[in-house]
């Protein structure tokens, strides 16, 4: 026997407790692990690296639109490869199921997304008549679309210049993606975006953002800052985004996404205090008189107060790593399943912070036992005063 | 002097109970020789738990002079006694007090974690421990597998495993019955005559007291006699 094997063998005296105990320790590191990520891809600033496209918004805000005349100037840019514009529909489709719908220029849109794949006849169809509608596999799958159909879709922010929300148009074509990652964002519905801005009763020539394809040997920071450069102090100020972070925008838009998971850890953690500190409490209490016995054997006073620290240390760590595993392995899963789109990096940063959070547990809840434990009184424990 | 296991001078124990000062030693004065068996008697609160704690070096004395086996033990610190109690005592319980997760040779082994004693010596000397307590054949058994006595055989094994002149019982048998305490207090004779372990037992039991050579009585915090 050794005294690590010892100190096991106390951990697991009330099998059903510990494991209660490991399992709720488990669920916290795995919900820290997954939190932790999400807050640090939300408070991760601006990275460039590797980005092929880039996106412009207007700088106030996404919804507010741009002036669809800004697109020549982006074209015109070094580095710039292809614009394409996009615009927010609000579709819903029957009474109140919201779909994703943008008007966008087919052409241009084809040329800056190969990513969807669709024969090149229903492209040109699309491009070609007003009131066409491509939609995205899984979205056609889900409500039983048919090419050829005609789909009523209104919008719940632009009526038709007759005042009416209800919208309708002819299903063209089923877009798919190139491959596994891409197939599974097939969500989205594009309209034709000439129709639109004829159709519709507010405004023309606007647009909710513009996407930048990049040359290959293009310097995406830098073309982002000449863009943003390029219309401060004009009516349609702009900000230039990866389209990674563009994306996390929209998310964002909920609030402030580190607060609210920092809160969320705090009462996971303040809760696992209570409960891992209670366990450590208790398996100290009942084990008074052993614990005088050790003394009596001659363990000093230290060794006494490392076995409860170490017991604790084991739970955490037992618990902390195994939860942390789990949501790296699960963060992989969802990067997986989302095509990379929505990536939870549980990486050495949040591993870190893990380790660092389970040390400082262990002593949390093995402190106050473990110094019960070393100022216990061998008499006093063996009468059991 | 040099006979003399323990040596006890004018040794005064009090405890504070609130505002009350209770003496439950008074000027005790008490040699005990080497490889004597001596039972401690005297009605319940006479001091006889306090006298062996204070031998053991569980409890400091309030004043007085207490030396065990040469070792002035009411200077040491507590870090100081629990060094010298790991190589110079042996323990008993009246409730084994045994560590319920542990196998009886992994109770046994618990006072050797604390030498530099490899693995394979320290697994030797449990064996004979165990050996002589007449228990080899149970080492892998937890203490609820085990009857009374066979609890209070591997207290007394890991009590001898350190192999330490001197062993301190505190009521080895009142836990269990008459025929399994006589063959534990048969197997702690035999420690003290083929083994010369002193040994310093406190029993309420006239019977377990006529295995010990000599029996002293305590009341009211003072020896009363010594007898043969």
């Amino acid at each position: 026997m050794t005294r690590t094997g010892f100190v096991v063998a106390n951990l697991f005296r009330k099998k059903t407790r510990t494991v209660l105990t490991v399992l709720s320790v488990i669920m916290a590191f795995l919900l820290f692990g997954l939190l932790q990520a999400l807050s640090h891809v939300f408070s991760a600033g601006a990275e460039f690296v590797g980005a092929t496209r880039l996106v412009t918004t207007a700088r106030i805000s996404f919804t507010q639109p741009l002036d669809l005349s800004m697109q020549p100037k982006l074209e015109a840019i070094p580095g710039v490869a292809r614009v394409t514009n996009s615009q927010w529909f609000g579709g819903v489709w029957q009474t109140n199921t919201p779909i994703f719908v943008f008007a966008v220029d087919p052409s241009s849109y084809h040329d800056v997304y190969p990513e969807w794949v669709m024969p090149e006849e229903q492209w040109k169809v699309f491009a070609n008549t007003r009131t066409a509608m491509v939609a995205g596999k899984m979205v056609a799958d889900q409500y039983g679309w048919k090419v050829g159909q005609k789909i009523p879709i209104s919008s719940n922010i632009y009526p038709q210049k007759d005042g009416s929300k209800a919208w309708a148009f002819d299903l063209v074509g089923i877009y798919d993606g190139k491959d596994e990652a891409w197939k599974k964002q097939t969500t989205q519905v594009f309209i034709n975006h000439d129709y639109f801005d004829e159709a519709n009763q507010f405004g023309k020539g606007r647009t909710n953002f513009f996407v930048l394809k990049l040359a290959p040997d293009a310097n995406p920071e830098a073309i982002s800052k000449t863009v943003d450069a390029m219309f401060e102090n004009s009516p349609d100020e702009t900000k230039t985004q990866t389209e990674k972070e563009f994306n996390l925008s929209f998310v964002k838009q909920f609030g402030d996404i580190g607060l609210i998971v920092r809160w969320i850890l705090f009462a996971v953690f303040f809760t696992l205090l209570l409960v891992v500190g209670n366990t450590m409490a208790q398996s100290v209490r009942e084990r008074v008189p052993e614990l005088a016995v050790l003394k009596t054997l001659g363990y000093s006073d230290g060794s006494v107060l490392g076995f409860v620290l170490a017991e604790a240390v084991a739970l955490c760590l037992i618990g902390g790593l195994t939860g942390l595993a789990l949501a790296t392995v699960l963060g992989g899963m969802v990067e997986k399943a989302t095509g990379g789109q929505f990536q939870l990096p549980v990486d050495a940063f949040v591993w870190s912070i893990g380790l660092a959070t389970i040390v400082l547990m262990s002593m949390a809840v093995g402190l106050l036992p473990a110094l019960r434990a070393q100022r216990l009184k061998i008499v006093d424990a063996l009468a059991r005063r | 002097m040099s006979d003399s296991m323990v040596q006890i001078r004018s040794v005064t124990k009090t405890y504070e109970r609130g505002k009350q000062k209770i003496a439950v030693l008074q000027e005790l004065t008490l040699d005990i020789p080497k490889g004597d068996f001596v039972a401690l008697m005297g009605p319940s609160g006479s001091g006889k738990t306090t006298l062996l704690n204070l031998i053991g070096g569980l409890d400091q004395p309030s004043a007085g002079e207490i030396s065990v086996g040469g070792s002035r033990i009411d200077k040491l610190s507590r870090g100081q006694l629990a060094h010298w109690r790991s190589h110079n005592i042996g323990f008993v319980f009246q409730f084994y007090n045994l560590m319920p997760v542990l196998t009886a040779e992994d109770n046994v082994e618990l006072p050797l974690l604390l030498t530099k004693l490899p693995a394979a010596q320290r697994r030797k000397n449990v064996a004979a421990a165990l050996q002589v307590v007449g228990l080899a054949d149970r080492a892998k058994h937890k203490p609820r597998e085990l009857s009374g006595g066979q609890e209070q055989r591997v207290a007394i094994a890991r009590a001898l495993v350190s192999d330490p002149q001197l062993l301190v019982c505190d009521e080895p048998t009142g836990d269990l019955d008459r025929k399994t305490a006589d063959e534990i207090l048969g197997l702690l004779q035999l420690l003290n005559r083929e083994h010369g372990k002193t040994i310093v037992m406190v029993t309420h039991d006239p019977k377990a007291a006529e295995f010990a050579r000599h029996t002293l009585h305590l009341e009211k915090g003072q020896l009363l006699e010594q007898a043969a």
